[in-house]
């Protein structure tokens, strides 16, 4: 085993983590909504991007620009029609909700698109891979994680450096509060589950392109995106890159000794550091 | 024709019953004082005002104009601020943050900035990177009374400025209402401290249990009628 190259496409595979994870993480730190779903809507936007590429032959990064802004619209609409009326002081109806939410998607997918094995094609980017040294990196790998880091430091950008972000900030701490302020909750949860999906839709990109997928993977996607969140801190986002990275290189670490451990140590991995630091590495200072 | 003002106004949290029929006007420029026990239904009268609790339309006019069904954020949008009850500032915000968020979606002019706040409270300046909970109770009330200027209201609720905080620190905070009165807007403060309000107010109004129990300017009262008014009791 290269020590070396098992490392770092264990960090590159962390990127494709923590950006499964950063919308979830933004969904429930403004709002304290778990969203069971968010995995069966990456897959969902995986499809989208795929049909965008199958039936316009476009670039598949072509296809996420315009997916981008639909995946926007399906958050929003969501939220608003849906969401918003589960949030209140009792947590289980958003669980529910999203649960079914889930149910409904894989179902719907399956329907549509049958259980087949898809994969968006990239061209030759699919194998395209530059050197270092004596290390093979591949290109859609370092892609992943430049575009993790991106919305990574986006996001952040947005909630410490904007009025919306302000709003956001304030309306998760106390939304009575941020009324009197002629915030709207509603409708700013709903411009945050929003862009939740726009991130949704960056991640089924590399989802779907560097791996194959059908309607049923989502809920395995919710989990390695909640790990990451959960070690990186709730409510810390270049936390939840760490926890994605931690996951990352666990996993290709086991699948490096040997091939059947590989999902199996990652969640090794999660359980360790919930033993040693059950708060993650990075908690929020207040909560 | 009264700025604000209030007709009937009642309000219930679920099957209990507030406020029963309050009568309050406002006029422009002028400064209220409410005062009474706890429990008087003071702070009921401020969050049916802002649209924390929502009323019938017609129990509230803000220049004649029903207001009592709308929401927080719409009536804040007409240019009716509030500083709540508890300062309620937001712990994952800075000073200025705090400050800031008071005038969002605003584009509405007036006297009141980040500058001139800090004017008023130049203390404020200095911990203007601190988390805005990080600040002592008299500080973190300049901080609710600047972000709810912020938004350079037409009028101006304060409910229970002094709560919880020592004489002289209230002093302080009342000492910047002069300036605030000057920049034009109408202002209702809910106070415990009867001396206090006497002091500030053009009007005062005293609650009990739900009802307006007794009105008029402070030169006009006599203390033994406002603790009658008060207490409820004859003293």
């Amino acid at each position: 085993m290269n020590w070396a190259d098992t490392i770092l496409q264990g960090i590159l595979l962390g990127g494709l983590y923590a950006l499964f994870a950063a919308g979830l993480s933004l969904v429930f730190g403004i709002m304290r909504l778990v969203n069971l779903a968010h995995g069966d809507l990456i897959v969902l936007a995986a499809y989208l991007i795929l049909v965008l590429v199958d039936t316009l032959h476009l670039n598949p990064f072509v296809a996420l620009v315009i997916a981008m802004p639909i995946m926007f619209g399906i958050g929003w609409l969501l939220q608003t029609y849906v969401l918003n009326r589960t949030l209140g002081p009792d947590i289980l109806p958003p669980l529910l909700v999203t649960f079914g939410l889930s149910v409904v998607l894989q179902n719907g997918l399956l329907q549509a698109y049958s259980a087949d094995n898809r994969r968006i094609p990239s061209g030759y980017l699919d194998t395209a891979s530059i050197s270092i040294g004596s290390l093979h990196v591949g290109v859609m790998p370092l892609l992943t994680f430049v575009s993790a880091v991106a919305v990574i430091l986006i996001l952040n950008r947005l909630l410490y450096a904007t009025e919306l972000g302000r709003a956001f900030r304030a309306t998760s701490d106390d939304a009575v509060t941020a009324g009197l302020m002629g915030i709207q909750p509603h409708r700013t949860f709903a411009i945050a589950t929003g862009i939740a999906m726009t991130i949704v839709a960056v991640s089924a990109l590399y989802l779907g392109t560097r791996s194959n997928f059908d309607p049923t993977i989502g809920p395995a996607r919710l989990i390695y995106a909640f790990e990451a969140v959960i070690m990186g801190g709730l409510g810390s986002l270049w936390g939840t890159l760490i926890g994605g990275i931690i996951l990352g290189m666990a996993q290709t670490i086991g699948g490096a000794i040997n091939p059947e451990w590989q999902i199996l140590a990652g969640h090794i991995a999660f359980v360790l550091v919930l033993l040693f630091r059950p708060r993650g590495f990075f908690p929020r200072a207040v909560d | 024709m009264a700025l604000l003002e209030t007709h009937g106004l009642t309000a219930f949290y679920r099957d209990f019953q507030a406020l029963f029929g309050v009568d309050v006007t406002l006029d422009a420029g002028e400064t209220l004082a409410i005062v009474g026990a706890n429990g008087a239904g003071k702070s009921t009268l401020m969050r049916s005002i802002s649209g924390v609790l929502i009323n019938s339309a017609r129990q509230i006019l803000f220049e004649g104009r029903p207001i009592g069904a709308l929401a927080a954020p719409q009536v804040m949008a007409l240019g009716i601020a509030m500083v709540p009850e508890g300062r309620k500032l937001f712990p994952s915000l800075s000073v200025e943050e705090n400050l800031l968020i008071g005038r969002y979606g605003r584009t509405t002019r007036g006297p009141w900035s980040l500058e001139t706040v800090y004017r008023l409270f130049p203390i404020l300046k200095e911990r203007r990177n601190n988390p805005g909970t990080a600040l002592s109770g008299g500080q973190q009330q300049m901080v609710a009374i600047g972000r709810a200027l912020m938004s350079n209201p037409r009028v101006l609720l304060c409910d229970e400025l002094s709560l919880g905080l020592a004489p002289v620190v209230i002093r302080d905070i009342y000492a910047a209402f002069p300036a605030i009165r000057e920049s034009g807007a109408s202002i209702v403060v809910v106070e415990q401290d009867i001396g206090q309000a006497m002091k500030i107010a053009d009007r005062l109004y005293c609650m009990m249990e739900g009802r307006v129990t007794l009105s008029g300017r402070p030169s006009e009262l006599n203390r033994g009628a406002i603790h009658a008014a008060y207490f409820g009791a004859d003293s």
